[in-house]
């Protein structure tokens, strides 16, 4: 790709957490709406620095239960009272106490794949590859010991070196331009 | 996650850290994953892994002689027909509780010792349950039909009875696997994208970097994993709650004597987490050995675990009182019978061996010396999984020989088919282990590295 017209956006590399969530506030504050922070581990207060709200797992996770919990109990009832009817000695065909058990674990199930699957189709993956892991300090780093910050040109702020020299001027480590592909 | 103090610091005593002081990000995150990524296979691990592999081969023809010849190879026949299969399938399921308590329900009480042992205990938790579900299994005595027990529309217009315990079991030991795996991988995902990025050579970026899915750390990602990781605790924490009650149910249904208590349930799921906490112990000394984690699994993780199993100990205790008390205060001659049985009957010295290694041994985790003494806690750690197996085998099998009629009395006695295959599952399990540390980060490394940021915060 010798020509070089696709730019990702600006990435900049922090050494503390403490720099990671400044910058994250700032660059918020200057109006940026698509830009991402990265951490190697979950950083509490970024979420708050970043503005990023609720998110939809919960909602997710609850749909799962009640569509577990329901479909669980409803073949039970289906089983027990429609299909395969079994008079044993005139006891109650829909004995409902019986069938909690497996409505419990069918919601547990529901509400546990709803939660996984749910948050990793919101978060888009899996997918390999990304134009970040083109940085190469960000391959080798941001899995391990520094924060980084991008901003992405889809943003209708992004100027590549008014940017640039912004993320600078937050005291980053490091500030590099991200390559699409 | 939290921001209080990880120990009470009102303690008068020194205070023994759940992370050495003096790591970084960076140091936690080499120490962990150079035992998968660099370091050199040691000739014990070989020499482990051969035996227990050996030991898997046991099973396999322990299981090929079992699917040729059908159950009778087994020590079973009326009226004992529950023997080894249904006692280690109930210690193997007790044991796997304790993945799950640590990872779940001490992340919801926000106990930050969990955070070193949580990933070993759940991959416990895995294997423990893979072995167990085993032994069902084998039972049916036609493994290849055990679809039946599943709903499904069959030619046959058959549908399981959902009235039975026997098939609570099957959705709770199933759902409990799967939970479990889920659990345990999506830990696992940040600590993939780590061994992605520091592995050096092409087989082990792709298959890392494929199971990691394409994890870069972003925030918005981090902000559901957290939500989905925290919903997946608080769905685990009934869940584990709910399946050795269901186990339990497989009993208390019954009406045989010495089976048909309400006590069952709750302490069935201490019994479990009183096993599963000493089958932690016994992993976690020789790993912490091993691969010189002393610094991320220090003594105060092996002295919690030992509180725990002497709490747990106690509960359990607390249900064998009462279960001799119940008997004598019903007056039913059935239950008094089965308890002179116990004490008295051709079993009894297994009755005495359960009090022993359950009851009386453990009492000695009361004196701090015990506590903080690394072969002393292992070999408890082992007498008490001993017990726990005890105990199983005096529930199963000491009611089965004793119940209402004396025209219905028998003997069981194991086979050596049955000690082949308990101790093919014992190296079936230890194998995982084993191949478990050499290519997955034992310790949670993301959570380490939060570990880090929060304990360094309260030096500042």
């Amino acid at each position: 790709m010798e020509h070089r017209s696709h730019v990702y956006g600006v990435v900049a590399e922090f050494e503390t957490a403490e720099q990671l969530l400044h910058a994250a506030e700032k660059v918020r504050l200057a109006g940026y709406g698509a830009f991402e922070a990265y951490t190697p581990f979950p950083l509490e207060g970024l979420a708050e620095a970043m503005a990023l709200g609720r998110n939809a797992v919960p909602l997710i996770t609850l749909l799962g239960g009640l569509l577990g919990g329901l479909g669980g109990f409803g073949l039970q009832y289906w089983v027990s009272v429609i299909a395969y009817a079994e008079n044993i000695g005139g006891r109650s065909l829909n004995s409902w106490p019986a069938f909690i058990p497996v409505t419990f674990e069918m919601t547990v199930l529901g509400a546990s794949l709803a939660a996984v699957f749910g948050m990793l189709a919101l978060n888009g993956l899996p997918r390999p590859h990304h134009p970040l892991f083109n940085v190469q300090r960000f391959a080798k780093h941001a899995s391990t010991d520094r924060f980084f910050l991008c901003i992405e040109a889809t943003d209708p702020k992004f100027n590549l070196s008014e940017s640039s020299r912004f993320l600078k001027s937050l005291s980053a480590a490091n500030v590099s331009e991200v390559e699409d592909d | 996650m939290s921001t209080r103090p990880p120990y009470n610091t009102a303690d008068p005593r020194p205070v023994v850290p759940i992370l050495e002081p003096g790591h970084t990000y960076a140091s936690v995150t080499d120490k962990i994953s150079a035992i998968v990524l660099t370091r050199p296979t040691s000739l014990g691990w070989v020499a482990g892994f051969a035996l227990t592999f050996t030991l898997v081969m046991v099973l396999t023809v322990a299981v090929a002689w079992l699917f040729a010849q059908g159950v009778g190879i087994w020590g079973i026949n009326i009226p004992i027909g529950w023997g080894f299969a249904i006692v280690n399938f109930v210690w193997w399921i007790g044991i796997g509780h304790a993945g799950t308590l640590i990872s779940a329900i001490l992340f919801l009480l926000n106990q930050q010792w969990r955070t070193s042992i949580n990933r070993f205990a759940e991959a416990m938790t895995l294997f423990a349950v893979a072995c167990a579900g085993l032994f069902p299994l084998l039972h049916t005595g036609r493994p290849w039909m055990a679809y039946y027990m599943f709903p499904y529309p069959s030619t046959m217009y058959l549908w399981p009875q959902f009235r039975s315990p026997l098939i609570w079991d099957v959705f709770a030991v199933s759902t409990y696997g799967t939970v479990s795996l889920l659990f345990w991988g999506v830990g696992l995902i940040p600590d993939l994208a780590t061994l992605r990025d520091r592995a050096v050579t092409k087989p082990k970026q792709i298959i890392y970097g494929m199971l990691a899915m394409g994890w870069r750390g972003s925030a918005r990602h981090w902000h559901r994993y957290q939500s989905a990781y925290l919903l997946l605790a608080g769905l685990a924490t009934p869940l584990v709650l709910s399946v050795h009650t269901v186990v339990s149910f497989d009993f208390a249904i019954a009406i045989v004597p010495g089976w048909h208590t309400t006590i069952f349930p709750p302490y069935f799921v201490a019994g479990a987490i009183y096993s599963g906490f000493a089958m932690v112990l016994s992993i976690a000394i020789p790993l912490r050995k091993a691969y010189d984690l002393e610094d991320f699994i220090t003594m105060r993780h092996l002295e919690n675990m030992a509180k725990v199993m002497l709490a747990t100990g106690l509960i359990v205790a607390y249900g064998y009182f009462f279960e001799y008390f119940m008997s004598i205060y019903s007056g039913q001659k059935f239950d008094l019978y089965l308890t002179k049985m116990r004490f008295h009957g051709p079993y009894s010295h297994f009755y005495y061996m359960l009090i022993l290694c359950n009851i009386l041994t453990p009492q000695l985790l009361w004196i701090r010396k015990v506590r903080t003494n690394v072969p002393a806690l292992f070999v408890m750690s082992l007498v008490i999984n001993t017990g726990m197996w005890l105990e199983r085998f005096v529930i199963v099998v000491i009611s089965l020989t004793r119940d209402f009629m004396p025209s219905a009395w028998g003997r069981y006695s194991a086979t050596i088919w049955d000690y082949a295959t308990f101790a093919g599952t014992l190296g079936l399990f230890t194998m995982l282990l084993f191949l478990f540390v050499r290519v997955l980060p034992a310790i949670s490394i993301a959570e380490m590295r939060e570990l880090v940021r929060h304990t360094s915060g309260e030096h500042e």
